[in-house]
């Protein structure tokens, strides 16, 4: 808050994401969704009943969940979001200070000190992407039940499920703060954030 | 890759002005947690057995003593799963319900609903267990056994197999001829020692007691005796058609009868 008084906010947008990463996030989101909603018709019994379907539920799935990693693959051969990653890869002293105060519930700005991403976001960044990788692999080790021996079939099965609901409860999370937070939402919409918010909640940010 | 990522980011920091930044320094904790998450997802495939039997233990108790039935959500907690291949199943009861005996029989039979309810039932406790890993231990059926109807219909020496089909439009199973004709082989009016809901397939079902419930076709409908054995739904999409519990489908479940 005492950042205000040194630099007078100004009207102008800054620009926090290109194309390509929006072009990203949004693919990953939409298959995501189909991923989450199939599972849900596959999984809980009052849906199941209402949707039915099976088979075509599944392949549903199947091919969404294929298709997941993909879009972030793609992106790769965007310069910007190379260096994304490496900003979300970096943990520096101030994350530390951050994951503290987020500890404590402490939610005051001077306490959650951040650059361009703040330290959950690396956190749920990284944890996102190997939880999707490691439901792509328990998948595809109950899609061709041929290729893994017998054991293996049902011990992906247990990691799936359970992996499954895991994401579920972060995945909420994680849209539950996007909701909460309009500009975040606009930068990620639009590639744009006002000035004002990147300087309350991005204070180390240099863009 | 991501050694080079990083490598490649690296590179960008000497050449920007962002040099010395604090975002462009410091441990590289986010590939940590990336191969973490990976090392903790191998981990718990290696471990799954025993993670699973403790959670099933535990969960199947808690199911019981669970008057929301949210347990029954959770992977493993115990209950029936409603699986249904078409996009909706007409309801049937008393007045309504027709199973047709037809194929290589001298005496093609249809049944109501009372008919078969007049035949004597056999009742059997077993445990039930789906091909996608749960188990509903100790579940009572009723019902009229296979073979006398097939019997009442008189098969043909020709014949080699039994094929259902269901009044959901869709679904259809088989089994051959000796297979049909064991004694845990029942048309299921009663489950869990009530009478057949339509979630359950009512009002009358398939019971196949030693195969994967796959085989224990809901809402049957039609029994045709065949020459040879037909796949069934799930069977047209790999599932084995010979699915004795424990000795099919890759998996080692202990046997159900």
């Amino acid at each position: 808050m005492s950042l205000r008084a040194d630099t007078p906010p100004t009207t102008a947008d800054i620009r926090r994401f290109t194309g390509t990463q929006r072009w990203v996030h949004r693919t990953t989101a939409a298959l995501m969704g189909v991923c989450v909603v199939t599972a849900a018709c596959l999984y809980i019994p009052q849906l199941a009943e209402l949707v039915g379907r099976r088979a075509l539920v599944v392949t549903l799935h199947q091919w969404a969940g294929l298709a997941l990693p993909v879009p972030v693959l793609a992106g790769l051969a965007s310069r910007a979001f190379r260096a994304d990653l490496g900003r979300l890869n970096r943990f520096g002293p101030h994350d530390r200070t951050w994951l503290r105060a987020a500890l404590h519930r402490d939610k005051r700005h001077i306490s959650r000190p951040a650059a361009k991403f703040n330290a959950g976001q690396k956190l749920y960044a990284a944890w996102i992407a190997g939880a999707t990788l490691v439901m792509l692999a328990t998948g595809l080790m109950m899609w061709f039940t041929h290729l893994t021996p017998l054991v293996w079939r049902t011990s992906a099965t247990f990691v799936h499920d359970w992996l499954a609901l895991t994401i579920g409860i972060v995945l909420a999370g994680h849209i539950g703060m996007a909701l909460a937070d309009p500009e975040a939402r606009r930068g990620m919409r639009t590639g744009s954030v006002s000035r004002e918010w990147a300087e309350r909640e991005h204070t180390l940010w240099r863009p | 890759m991501n050694e080079h990522l990083n490598r490649g980011v690296n590179e960008d920091v000497h050449d920007g002005v962002n040099d010395g930044h604090p975002e462009q320094r410091g441990t590289p904790v986010g590939r940590r947690v990336f191969l973490g998450t990976l090392g903790l997802g191998a981990l718990g495939v290696v471990a799954a057995p025993d993670l699973q039997r403790g959670l099933e233990a535990f969960l199947g108790g808690a199911a019981d003593n669970d008057p929301t039935g949210l347990t029954g959500l959770l992977p493993n907690g115990g209950g029936f799963r409603y699986y249904s291949v078409a996009s909706s199943v007409p309801r049937k009861n008393a007045n309504t319900y027709r199973l047709e005996i037809d194929g290589l029989v001298d005496h093609p039979t249809t049944y109501t609903l009372a008919d078969l309810k007049a035949l004597p039932q056999t009742r059997l406790v077993r445990d039930v267990q789906c091909v996608t890993g749960w188990r509903v231990p100790d579940t009572p059926f009723e019902g009229v056994r296979l073979s006398r109807l097939l019997d009442a219909a008189g098969v043909r020496p020709t014949a080699r197999a039994v094929r259902f089909t269901c009044f959901d439009g869709t679904y259809t199973e088989s089994l051959t001829l000796d297979q049909a004709r064991r004694a845990d082989v029942l048309v299921a009016l009663r489950m869990q020692d009530k009478d057949l809901g339509h979630s359950h397939g009512g009002p009358v079902r398939l019971y196949v007691a030693p195969m994967y419930f796959y085989k224990s076709a809901k809402w049957l409908s039609g029994i045709t005796v065949t020459d040879e054995v037909r796949p069934g739904y799930w069977e047209e999409r790999g599932y084995d058609v010979d699915a004795w519990v424990g000795r099919s489908n890759g998996r080692d479940d202990e046997p159900t009868s």
